[in-house]
């Protein structure tokens, strides 16, 4: 009997292409896993629309599955509710500050419309220090921006609440 | 050119023909999908080229994100348009990318306003400026269209537009507010774009079809908060309004598929690959 808890277990191995510290259960990107009979449903959302880790993450979803044994399986895209970053476990935030992006802040205190508004404080993931600023909305990836710390001048990216 | 006397596609919507109802939910469809494909490819011509480092990656992000979207609605109009039941069906089966990479410019229904080149940095962020602040108006209505899916795309596309309307509202105001030559040329950007504003408030025949379905967004309404915010901006960032005071409209064209010259130009070299080699994959 293949159980939801068994199959989590195996995807905790597949991780982020870009993050490769952090699992897609880290990420939150695995919603569900259903079970129908002897054929599993893995049920996943993408992060940014444009997101193209996503393609890769579905491919190693099904290496996964198969290399553990399971061959009938399928992965379902699901859109809504939309993917947010309240959904990153805190162990994916800690996984993400050792790794030297900053977590993302929890969207109810900082996600702000207003102009030329900085996210409060980002911590800099390399000396700690509060003393940071933003150098461009966009980083690396489209979920990331690019900081700087003002203490070690150390440049690092954010990863943006959304 | 062979494509050129090939039966027109299945999926060309002449306005002035009658179809089916569900020809209009897939015509508005291609219209959002084919708005954020060609704001997208424009965007990504700065990839390698932009004024500093920085800014050439948030371009080109959010170049990525549009794409994104527009990959989104294709594949559910794909998806529409594969199930529609009818004879020979499954021998013209259409895909994210055939829609994307085979139609031609009289098929693809982005206003006008997303087919305009580049020009300089003022004219680029200007241009994001002005769609953005349309989209995230338009998306904010449409995360609640009776069509789930349509909902769904919309409510994801709006957390990203967001990032847009402030980058791009930022810089409107750096630019503006800036030395003089920074303000000259936003100056000269509006004076090229406000033009082409105006179509995007302009309801096409399937945007009542939609709507009337509860499915789609009235876009004529949305211009009142549009134009409000945008002068906010505009004041900031020292932009005179009488340089956006009603100007002679250009045309309703783009929705209907009617575009400038440009359109053809950007088709020809983002189509290129798959029309020389159809249906190849990397």
């Amino acid at each position: 009997m293949i159980t939801k808890t068994e199959i989590l277990k195996i995807l905790n191995d597949v991780t982020d292409p870009e993050v490769p510290v952090l699992s897609i259960i880290d990420l939150g990107i695995v919603r569900d896993v259903k079970i129908h009979d002897d054929r599993v449903e893995v049920i996943i959302t993408p992060t940014y629309s444009g997101c193209p880790a996503m393609d890769m993450i579905r491919t190693n979803i099904k290496s996964c599955l198969l290399q553990n044994g399971y061959d009938n399986f399928q992965v379902t895209t699901i859109l809504s509710p939309a993917w947010t970053t309240d959904w990153m476990s805190e162990k994916g935030k800690e996984k993400l500050k050792s790794y030297g992006i900053a977590p993302p802040m929890p969207k109810q205190h900082t996600c702000s419309p207003a102009l030329f508004h900085e996210e409060e404080a980002i911590q800099c993931p390399l000396c700690q220090s509060h003393n940071t600023r933003m150098i461009s909305r966009f980083g690396s990836t489209a979920c990331k921006a690019l900081y700087q710390c003002n203490e070690c001048h150390e440049p690092f990216d954010y990863f943006k609440c959304h | 050119m062979s494509l050129k006397n090939e039966k027109k596609p299945k999926n060309n919507h002449d306005a002035t023909k009658a179809i089916p109802p569900e020809g209009y939910r897939e015509a508005f469809i291609l219209h959002l999908a084919d708005n954020a494909l060609i704001l997208g490819h424009r965007n990504s011509e700065w990839t390698g080229h932009g004024p500093i480092l920085e800014q050439d990656i948030a371009i080109s992000n959010i170049a990525l994100d549009l794409v994104g979207q527009a990959r989104n609605f294709y594949q559910y109009a794909a998806k529409i348009m594969n199930d529609t039941s009818s004879p020979g069906k499954e021998n013209n089966l259409v895909s994210e990318d055939t829609l994307a990479y085979h139609r031609d410019v009289w098929d693809f229904k982005n206003c006008l306003l997303v087919e305009q080149p580049n020009g300089d940095w003022a004219k680029t962020i200007l241009r994001q400026f002005f769609f953005s602040l349309y989209q995230f108006y338009l998306y904010e209505e449409l995360q609640f269209s009776k069509d789930k899916t349509i909902a769904a795309i919309s409510e994801k596309a709006l957390k990203e537009i967001t990032y847009h309307v402030k980058w791009s509202s930022e810089w409107v105001i750096r630019l503006g507010d800036g030395t003089t030559e920074s303000h000259a040329r936003l100056l000269q950007a509006v004076e090229d774009l406000w033009r082409f504003t105006t179509e995007l408030f302009i309801p096409a025949d399937y945007d009542f079809e939609v709507v009337s379905r509860g499915i789609g967004v009235d876009v004529s309404l949305l211009k009142p908060k549009w134009y409000q915010k945008l002068i906010e901006i505009f004041e900031e960032a020292a932009i005179p309004l009488s340089t956006i005071e009603e100007k002679k409209w250009i045309g309703f064209y783009g929705k209907t598929g009617k575009h400038s010259e440009h359109l053809g130009y950007i088709l020809a070299e983002m189509q290129f690959v798959q029309r020389a080699y159809p249906g190849s994959e990397w």
